[in-house]
């Protein structure tokens, strides 16, 4: 039993020494920090023109989470994120009233698409208002794809059934097709059901295969998409590598950081508009 | 082999299992010299007494002795009915013992070929164990029991699953391996093997010693009427 | 159709010219789950063959147990290494979420109930064939281990492939507890999980066609080992 007892330990002795040895990426001098953000944004495909610029002009590399909306706000609230990109302006000055986040700055907006069967059953092409296209959409009972992954679109969504005074959740399973998918995946769901969708124009003009659906409906102030930074409390949350975070809070509402933004095309077209004020106090 | 263990055996050795007794108070001790059979019909107890012997059982009550004290086991081996084959190379099965005794790479290698040569493997060296015949795994057996050179070797019906030819074989070998100078006890249920190998014989019947004795006069001249019953052929039970 | 055929053309093309973020991802993915399926085994082989030879109590609910975890779902796994490992977990300290490391824990601990339930089995039906022949050469359960586990290396080396088959095709852990980050923690199947939901398919495709070739690797090789061992009378 004691020969035993040497033997049952190596194994276990073994696998520490291998762990301790295949983890060195986890300290190391590299300055980077975490950067949260909405998949919906990433799938744009800005990050890519973005980040190698920012970190060839600083030597800070960034790990990029793209998540959902409520995902990233709960990184932050635990402190495993240390900076975040989100179009969710209230939830945003939640975190930072409620001591999670030290300061929001806004960056830069985009906006949101209302998607469609060419055909175009309700006529939403015909109407004024992105709260009147939904109207339509409920009073024919036209099939809706939702990305019901509680990100920005989500959220920009519900308010929007909201205004048009629709309870999209009566119909939930009928023409209302919940997919709990981010927004990019809903779209693939909106172009095999031949359904409506709302998405934001980058992950519209990023969603390479589409095939049966059009934009049908843009241009109205209740599309307006402004995205925010909220740098993780250092105070609340001392890990946090908020020296590399706020380089690039400073670079990106910078005039560089903000013509960088401005240059990006996505098949040829500008789909954000850096817009950088000071911080909210 | 610096001591000996013998003489050892079994002191008012009972086995109880399943509410039931197997064994009752059974004594006998094994001498250094004559090859012992412990004989019996069917039930007798004849394998319990081995394995009681050999320490792979604990006695209900009573105890099992050895000279030279508790790690006797070290210096025994045994062959089963069925031969119990490792999943390695003749060779692999025959070094694995002698591992187990702590010998060195050189020893071994010189003893492996050794009894090789003796049961008639070598050519069978590298051969999976558990492809060979029947006959070849009960060489095997023997021959890894004998490389450790034990002072007492248990055999347990070593030739119940085999043909005639095959079961010369084994006999040939058991008496070689006795001329070596390892006290032999086995057990068997055919008697021709048991006059031809026997010169001890032990008669068990329902767990109990009936007679003892050298297998000349035991064959010629039973004392008991169990004994000659079980020897004219006679069921007893 | 048209998008078949394109995707897989894309696919192709992607593999052949060995596009180096494919195959960077390829790399991170084998690194993880060998590094996994290693520790795993370290872990569970052992771990396997005292339940299955030692006497203690809760022996037979730590036997259950490891069956039960076999078929654990990987984002259950996920979310409970990620809820360890995060700043605001017991183990946040360490600053492991979001790296390799974390995700070389979770599929540990993924594949450590399929080696140490099927190392179980095997040895507990080796012992009940040896114990006897190995009692008499003097050999008692904690020697018989190494023992053992050479005689079931067949069995043994099959249930590590599985244990591999199983890391190298999830995605709930891995996502979870890496983020899916780009140059850092993504896989195989986190990438293919992305790029679908972009509907990039041909990186998409490129990848599942790779697993794919893994996958057929890991069970031809299972195979031809369970020939070889008939062979070999084990």
């Amino acid at each position: 039993m004691r020969r035993f007892g040497r033997w049952l330990g190596l194994g276990p002795a073994l696998a520490l020494a291998a762990l301790l040895l295949c983890g060195p990426e986890a300290a190391g001098a590299e300055r980077y920090f975490t950067l949260a953000t909405t998949a919906a944004t990433d799938n744009s495909g800005i990050f890519g023109h973005l980040l190698p610029r920012f970190t060839g002009r600083t030597g800070v590399t960034v790990r990029l989470l793209a998540v959902g909306s409520g995902k990233a706000l709960r990184l932050a609230r635990n402190g495993d994120a240390d900076l975040l990109l989100l179009n969710d302006a209230d939830a945003e000055r939640r975190l930072v009233a409620d001591g999670h986040g030290l300061e929001r700055v806004e960056v830069m907006y985009n906006d949101f698409v209302i998607v469609g069967p060419e055909a175009d059953p309700a006529a939403i092409r015909l109407a004024e208002t992105a709260r009147e296209a939904f109207a339509r959409i409920a009073a024919l009972q036209a099939r809706f794809a939702a990305a019901g992954d509680g990100g920005g679109a989500h959220a920009r969504e519900l308010a929007i059934w909201a205004a048009a005074e629709v309870d999209p959740q009566a119909a939930s399973g009928g023409w209302y097709r919940d997919s709990g998918l981010a927004s990019g995946t809903a779209l693939h769901a909106a172009n095999d059901l031949g359904a409506y969708s709302l998405t934001d124009r980058a992950s519209w003009i990023a969603f390479a295969n589409r095939s049966a659906l059009r934009l049908l409906f843009d241009r109205d102030p209740a599309l307006f998409n402004q995205y925010g930074l909220v740098l993780v409390s250092p105070q609340r949350h001392p890990h946090v590598r908020s020296l590399e975070a706020q380089t690039f809070l400073v670079w990106l509402t910078s005039e560089e950081g903000q013509a960088t933004i401005a240059e990006f095309r996505l098949e040829g077209q500008q789909v954000f508009f850096p817009n950088a004020r000071p911080p909210e106090e | 082999m610096s001591r000996t263990i013998l003489p050892g055996g079994l002191q008012s050795v009972s086995f109880e299992a399943g509410g039931e007794r197997l064994i009752e108070d059974l004594t006998l001790t094994f001498q250094p010299g004559p090859l012992s059979v412990i004989l019996g019909p069917n039930g007798a107890g004849k394998s319990l007494t081995l394995r009681l012997a050999h320490g792979l059982l604990r006695p209900s009550s009573g105890k099992v002795f050895w000279t030279g004290g508790p790690d006797a086991i070290r210096h025994q081996a045994m062959v089963f009915q069925r031969p119990v084959l490792m999943r390695r190379t003749v060779a692999g099965n025959i070094d694995f013992g002698m591992k187990l005794q702590g010998w060195s790479r050189q020893e071994r290698q010189r003893r492996r070929e050794r009894v090789m040569t003796l049961t008639g493997l070598t050519h069978l060296a590298q051969r999976p164990a558990r492809v060979l015949s029947a006959g070849e795994q009960q060489r095997l057996s023997l021959a890894r029991a004998w490389a450790i050179r034990p002072q007492v070797l248990f055999l347990d019906e070593p030739t119940a699953n085999l043909d005639p030819t095959a079961s010369r074989a084994v006999e040939t070998i058991v008496t070689a391996i006795h001329e070596s100078g390892t006290k032999v006890v086995m057990t068997t249920h055919d008697l021709g093997q048991a006059r031809r190998l026997g010169e001890e014989v032990f008669f068990l019947h329902r767990g109990k010693l009936v007679e003892r004795g050298l297998a000349k006069r035991f064959f010629e001249q039973p004392k008991t009427a169990l004994a000659s019953a079980f020897l004219r052929g006679e069921l007893i039970w | 159709m048209n998008d078949f055929g394109e995707a897989f053309a894309a696919a192709f093309w992607l593999i052949a010219t060995l596009d180096p973020d494919l195959y960077e991802i390829v790399l991170l993915s084998l690194r993880v789950s060998l590094t996994a399926v290693l520790l795993a085994t370290l872990l569970g082989l052992p771990l396997g063959a005292a339940v299955a030879l030692f006497r203690f109590p809760g022996r037979q609910v730590a036997a259950v147990l490891l069956n039960a975890l076999m078929g654990l779902p990987p984002v259950v796994l996920g979310l409970i290494v990620f809820l360890l490992l995060s700043r605001a977990g017991p183990l946040g300290v360490l600053g492991l979420l979001f790296t390799p490391t974390a995700m070389i824990i979770a599929q540990t601990l993924l594949v450590l109930p399929i080696v140490a339930a099927l190392c179980r089995q095997v040895v507990e039906d080796l012992w009940f064939e040896y114990e006897e022949q190995l009692r008499s050469l003097g050999c008692g359960p904690g020697r018989a281990i190494p023992a053992l586990l050479w005689d079931g290396r067949f069995s043994l080396v099959t249930a590590v492939l599985a244990g591999f088959g199983r890391a190298s095709a999830e995605v709930g852990a891995v996502m979870i507890v890496g983020g899916n980050i780009d140059h850092l923690t993504r896989v195989m199947t986190t990438a293919i999980a992305l790029e679908t939901s972009k509907g990039d398919l041909a990186l998409a495709l490129g990848l599942g066609l790779i697993l794919l070739v893994l996958s057929l690797t890991v069970n031809g090789t299972a195979y031809l080992l369970r020939g070889a061992a008939r062979a070999s009378g084990l």
